[in-house]
């Protein structure tokens, strides 16, 4: 009897993996045959769209366009790059800062582009990190990261960097419930009832520069926050964040953590939390964290570490959080383009719940609760849903939407995508991936005016998309085109890292702003070397410090001696340049971390201890000119106490020592 | 009747040929401000760029001079030296003699599309086997440096 019913199970499981995971017979069948001709860029021609795309764990932003899917650059943000040495010149060190001392890397999961009036403006994309919480933003106009924030009272800052439609705050929530910074964190991990709390950070975002500030933390109950969308129009000054966990489990989430039907989308009155914080309710509690930011003028970037946060208590403020009872374990929460409908979706659920704004304001009138969870009211579930989509497929992960009235939303566990109408809830059409798709981008898909001509799937699995290189695979993304009823895939193409959510904009609102050079005349490095006649090598007791210039082809000075072991030297390197697209590269043996890659106009600095005495050579690593070959150099290092002056040159032609001396 | 289909045979013959064979005798680096250059209408005296008529004075503006200097330091001093020397682009002495101020000044603020075209710009280019890089310059500088030149120039 048991065997049977064993049996049956598994006959059952190979009918459901049947389904919905066994992929076409030939993939290539899903392609049409004018697919090609829809993604070819011709070469010298642009693509159509940026797409900036999260890198996960290389904790990096690549760029790739679009419809070729051509990866056009990779900008560092949370990990160090030795190919341009962000994180290893002493200029951009300080970037990675944190109160826990540097920090080379994170996982970098989700981005979002500056918007104004819910249209995305091109001046700035947000990033989240995820391991060690923090918000950076990127400038659109150098593709620098110029500012990063940490958060304190947070781990796992997963449901961020998403935006207002004015760009008023940037969100950060935790994934990872903990003690706060303040409390003891060295407390039973079984006390997480009692001592473990979720937090928010709405951090503001200066109108003109950017900068960022944390406004307000507002503390919650200890769930995971997942993702967050903001309200648009109606609902602007609203936020939406999903969570799971309410169960508050410590141990094996993966079942403890999945016991409720239904877990919640916390709403957030943001507007509200304002008056509260101007009425003085904020509880100012002394926490540390870094705030970083890198100076364009001066190359430099300067590192703060800040003390005091305001904190909210959403427990006795009532009115600021509402829970709304959401199928299971929700993933995206997403808003549609009117700011009337939130999608929610569970990901181990069979069907997408739809709530509505009007709904929700009415219900909250009217306290139509059910209860509340930890002191938050629960607004009863039928009182804000809109409808639901009835079985659209299995384990729907993140929504957006093309701006006509339709939702197309990623589903990991049936590997598709689904178009559905969002004012009936019926489906419209199934796309199958290659495989198990996550988060979705179309441009502008979650903001006021999606620009829908293609939808973008970053996918979790790769397999046999591509040439096998090993046991690592690099992840596959595929783009579809959506501009007819049909969805129809027209390209496969290979990512870096792994990507979760992206973004894509039109080109022209980025391209006509990019920098080509910085102007020297505005370079405001203390070391830098503004012409040859500026370079020098200057020693103060143990350090070197080099003024050099870098033009094509070659360094001044590019002969240095009387480097003695024990000392500090310091390369500056300015680039002399003022064209575009002519940076310098800076190598000298046995430097201990990376490269400098020095733009047009740049200065950046390397610091080297020498390990022996010797020849040491540097030379330029960026091939700049037919005699890049020949841009090259030395510096000697003599013993400790040798009497070697300290001397440097360039083509100073002294006459070659033909024999060695005899003493 | 005869006749006149060959002209147009033989012109079709040029403008589809035309399109193959590479325009430039180097190739420009920067194919956005470089033009084609098979233009007939290439003043060789005067290069190609913003300046037809530079006023120059009988006698030196010791100001121009003195900025066009500061300019120099920066952005040229690497590559010419103020002799005859060569460094990596020639050396300046006499440069003023060589060239009118409208091509000095020309080739100081638009280096591309000139190297690929201007005769002389070239057999330079054969010597230094270096593209002159475009450094921004701005018109005013490109006066004052003109301004420095002469100085130098009177000077040796």
């Amino acid at each position: 009897m048991k065997s049977k019913n064993g049996l049956l199970t598994l006959a059952s499981i190979a009918i459901a993996l049947g389904i919905y995971s066994c992929k076409p017979k030939n993939a290539g069948n899903a392609v049409s045959a004018d697919a090609a001709q829809k993604v070819y860029v011709a070469p010298g021609k642009y693509d159509e769209f940026y797409n900036f795309v999260s890198g996960g764990f290389s904790g990096q932003m690549s760029v790739y366009g679009i419809p070729s899917g051509r990866l056009l650059r990779v900008v560092p943000i949370f990990s160090n790059d030795p190919e341009s040495g962000y994180g290893y010149s002493e200029e951009t060190k300080p970037m990675l800062n944190t109160s826990h001392g540097f920090i080379p890397w994170d996982d970098q999961h989700h981005l979002d582009l500056s918007q104004t009036n819910g249209e995305i403006d091109g001046r700035w994309i947000f990033a989240n990190a995820n391991n060690t919480p923090r918000v950076a933003r990127v400038d659109l106009k150098t593709f620098h990261t110029n500012e990063i924030i940490e958060l304190p009272n947070s781990a796992g800052n997963h449901s961020s960097p998403f935006i207002t439609e004015n760009t008023e705050y940037v969100v950060a929530g935790t994934r990872f419930s903990v003690p706060p910074d303040n409390a003891n964190g060295d407390v039973p991990i079984n006390t997480f009832k009692q001592n473990f709390k979720g937090y928010i950070s709405f951090i503001s975002v200066g109108k003109e520069d950017g900068k960022m500030d944390i406004a307000f933390q507002l503390e919650c109950p200890g769930v995971s926050f997942d993702l967050s969308h903001a309200g648009k129009e109606k609902s602007h000054g609203w936020f939406f964040f999903s969570c799971y966990n309410t169960e508050q489990a410590n141990t094996l989430l993966e079942v403890n953590a999945s016991q409720k039907d239904k877990d919640f989308i916390m709403a957030v009155n943001w507007k509200k939390a304002e008056e509260y914080l101007k009425a003085g309710k904020g509880k100012k509690v002394p926490v540390k964290y870094a705030h970083n930011i890198y100076n364009e003028k001066t190359h430099t970037a300067t590192s703060e570490i800040r003390t005091e946060v305001t904190v909210l208590d959403t427990k006795e403020l009532k009115d600021i959080c509402y829970f709304i009872p959401c199928p299971k374990s929700p993933h995206g929460c997403d808003v549609d383009p009117t700011g009337e409908y939130i999608v929610g979706s569970g990901k181990l659920a069979a069907l997408i719940p739809v709530f509505s704004f009007d709904k929700l304001q009415a219900a909250i009138a009217k306290k139509d609760y059910v209860g509340d969870y930890e002191g938050i009211p629960i607004v009863k579930y039928e009182s804000a849903l809109y409808g639901e989509v009835p079985k659209p497929g299995l384990g729907p992960l993140h929504t957006e939407f093309d701006g006509k009235g339709n939702a197309i939303t990623s589903f990991f566990v049936s590997s598709e995508i689904v178009k559905w109408n969002i004012k009936d809830l019926k489906v419209l059409d199934h796309a199958p991936t290659y495989y198990s798709v996550g988060h979705l981008c179309i441009p502008g898909g979650d903001t006021r005016k999606p620009n829908a001509k293609y939808v973008i799937a970053y996918n979790k699995i790769t397999k046999d998309r591509y040439l096998p290189t090993g046991p690592e695979l690099a992840q596959s993304a595929q783009l579809y085109d959506i501009s007819g009823d049909k969805m129809q895939l027209i390209l496969d193409f290979p990512t870096t890292g792994e990507p979760h959510y992206a973004q894509a904009v039109a080109a022209d609102v980025i391209r006509n702003n990019s920098v080509k050079f910085f102007k020297i005349d505005d370079n405001a490095n203390p070391f830098v070397a503004k012409g040859e006649a500026e370079a020098k090598v200057v020693r103060t007791g143990k350090k070197v410090d080099v003024y050099m210039t870098a033009i094509r082809s070659h360094f001044t000075p590019d002969n240095i001696e009387g480097i003695k072991m024990g000392d500090e030297v310091y390369f500056h390197v300015t680039n002399l340049e003022q064209d575009w697209d002519v940076p310098h590269g800076f190598a000298i043996k046995s430097a201990a971390n990376a490269e400098l890659l020095i733009m047009p106009g740049e200065t950046q600095t390397l610091k080297w201890i020498p390990e022996k005495p010797g020849m040491y050579p540097m030379y330029c690593t960026d091939f700049c000119s037919a005699l890049h070959q020949e841009m090259q150099g030395y510096v000697r290092v003599s013993p400790t106490g040798s009497n070697v002056p300290l001397m440097f040159s360039t083509g100073k032609n002294l006459p070659p020592v033909e024999k060695v001396e005899k003493k | 009747m005869k006749g006149k289909l060959i002209i147009a045979s033989i012109v079709l013959f040029l403008i589809s040929c035309g399109d193959s064979t590479p325009k430039k005798k180097y190739g420009a680096e920067n194919p956005s401000t470089s033009t084609d250059n098979s233009n007939p209408s290439y003043d060789p005296n005067r290069g190609e760029g913003k300046f037809s008529k530079v006023d120059v004075a009988a006698t030196i503006d010791d100001a121009k001079a003195s900025t066009g200097n500061k300019v120099y330091g920066v952005k040229c001093s690497s590559c010419h030296k103020l002799t005859t020397e060569k460094l990596v682009g020639p050396g300046w002495q006499g440069v003023t003699t060589r060239h009118t101020a409208e091509w000095i000044m020309n080739f100081a603020t638009n280096p591309d599309p000139m190297i690929t075209k201007d005769p002389k710009a070239q057999a330079m280019l054969e010597i230094c086997l270096v593209r002159m890089p475009n450094q921004n310059i701005s018109d005013d500088d490109a006066r004052n440096l003109y301004e420095f030149m002469r100085k130098n120039d009177v000077a040796k």
